[in-house]
């Protein structure tokens, strides 16, 4: 076995595992993959995060008032947050394999195309932990903001609106950008059901062409590659919202 | 309205923590007439507080009726939201909202809930922040400004609904001890203005000065009512002569 690879070497190990059979392209096909499972997945997850964040922290926030009223309101917003409570419980405590394999072996075994499957899979895994992000974020707002609000003469949805949202969203960017990055690398078991996302293209390739490095170190720069650019553009937009308040 | 209009009445007001353990008011009864400067004084702990907040229902009473000019607000039928635009409160901690600007702190309310114009709200806005001194101050952030400053800010926020009563508790508590005098000026102003006000402080100065009655509190009641130069010269019960023993 030699460590020491000469320039040559690299060159034809270069042409051997992404030029020859234009293996290149699956490489380009899979970070597509990667891409476009990762953005449906983040859109799912965070439309799931708002619903459930916003079932639970108005729960919280008006399980007292509501109980004295009583009526059929209090009754569907605890049944909301049991449900919510259950769904959280569940996808926080079972590995995100499983979760794509049950989906697909499961749930959708009538689907021949893993892809819109590995896009639910991973919104419905990464929804919990928006919804998590978003409601420590709500939390994280001072109660005397609320009751500033309240005391005007704005009612609960208002309040949300105009004051604790906004002040909640600038507080959980980081998290929030977190969970995006913490996506696109978990979408790399795609290949458990059959996708070939780029992770699964690099190995591919490796199977084909009997050597590893090559292949899986490109694969391995490409996803650091994206999460350094996501890293910067947060970076950017949260000095941009900071910048705002001066 | 007439001067001796009842604006608030408070009858045997009850508000129990941790299933009676707690009684922050035992039974409270009270009438505030518009025009009216209350000051509420007491010892720590003994439900100022509760029962300021109580007025507006941030806190909810476990028993007892408030009437808000004549509505009953403790009815849970009510639109508490419609009352509460005409009772102004300020904070110990002032709560300006941190995510806006000093303008749109103070014309959210009248925008979103009179409907009032921008153009109507701003004007409002800035004449309010003239009388208060801080018409430069517009544009910044909450962030931006000292505690008094601050204060006098969520002052104007409160009047900018045109309430036709303030709740104030503790509002110059948090601030540096040279910034309490411009807080209590602008109050001063607004006592001197009509405005009816019900302050929780323990600025007795303030009390003596515009003060109209003075409520003295201890375990949830009200132990003492009286005029503030009566109050202060001969307190009646023992536990407020204790009191003004200890803080005058
Ligand atoms: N959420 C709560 N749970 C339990 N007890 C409470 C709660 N809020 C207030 N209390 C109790 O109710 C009593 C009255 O409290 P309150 O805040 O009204 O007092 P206060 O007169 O305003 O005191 P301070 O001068 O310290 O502000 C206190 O004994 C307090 O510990
Ligand atoms: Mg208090």
């Amino acid at each position: 076995m030699r460590f020491a690879l000469a320039a040559g070497d690299l060159v034809a190990q270069f042409k051997l595992n992404f030029i020859n059979g234009d293996r290149w392209k699956w490489i380009l096909q899979g970070l597509l993959a990667t891409l476009e499972i990762t953005a449906v997945a983040l859109v799912i997850g965070i439309v799931i995060g708002v619903i459930v964040a916003a079932v639970r922290s108005s729960y919280d926030k008006n399980k007292e008032s509501m109980k004295v009223r009583g009526g059929i309101g209090y009754a569907l917003l605890s049944a909301a947050n049991a449900v919510c409570k259950v769904y959280l419980t569940i996808i926080r405590g079972t590995p995100s394999v499983v979760q794509l394999l049950i989906c697909y072996f499961i749930i959708f075994s009538s689907w021949e195309n893993g892809v819109p499957v590995a896009m639910i899979s991973f919104g419905i895994n990464s929804g919990a932990y928006v919804a998590e992000i978003f409601r420590s974020g709500i939390m994280s707002v001072d109660e005397g903001q609320f009751e500033a609000s309240r005391s005007l003469g704005f009612g609960y949805l208002p309040t949300m609106r105009y004051v604790i949202v906004p002040q909640a969203f600038k507080a959980v960017l980081p998290a929030l950008g977190n969970e995006f990055i913490v996506l696109i690398k978990e979408t790399s078991i795609a290949g458990y059901v059959g996708i070939m996302d780029l992770t699964k293209a690099g190995d591919l390739i490796r199977g084909r062409t009997f050597s590893a490095f090559m292949p899986l170190i490109a694969v391995a720069l490409i996803y650091l590659c994206l999460v350094l650019l996501l890293t910067w553009l947060l970076g950017k937009l949260e000095r941009r919202l900071r910048k705002n308040e001066r | 309205m007439n001067a001796d209009d009842v604006l608030l009445k408070v009858v045997n007001l009850k508000k129990h923590y941790n299933n009676g353990a707690v009684k922050a008011l035992d039974g409270v009864n009270c009438e505030i007439r518009a025009g009216e400067v209350v000051v509420i004084i007491g010892p720590s702990g003994c439900g100022k507080s509760t029962f300021l907040r109580s007025l507006n229902l941030l806190e909810m009473p476990t028993s007892g009726e408030i009437y808000f000019e004549g509505d009953m607000i403790t009815d849970p039928k009510i639109d508490i939201n419609l009352h509460r635009q005409k009772i102004g409160m300020v904070f110990q901690q002032f709560n300006l909202f941190n995510n806006l600007n000093i303008l749109r702190n103070i014309t959210l309310a009248p925008m979103k809930l009179l409907k009032q114009s921008q153009q109507e709200a701003t004007k409002n806005a800035m004449e309010l922040l003239a009388r208060v001194g801080l018409a430069d101050k517009a544009n910044h952030y909450p962030s931006q400004l000292s505690g008094g400053q601050t204060q006098r800010i969520a002052i104007v926020r409160a009047l900018a609904m045109k309430p036709d009563v303030m709740l104030f508790d503790e509002p110059t508590s948090a601030l540096d001890p040279e910034m309490v005098g411009e807080v209590l000026e602008v109050m001063k102003e607004l006592a001197r203005s009509g405005m009816t006000m019900v302050v929780v402080t323990h600025e007795m100065g303030f009390a003596r000065e515009v003060g109209s009655r003075v409520l003295f509190m201890e375990g949830g009641v009200i132990v003492e009512q009286n005029e503030p130069n009566a109050f202060f010269a001969a307190p009646q019960s023992q536990r407020a002569r204790d009191f003004l023993s200890k803080v005058l």
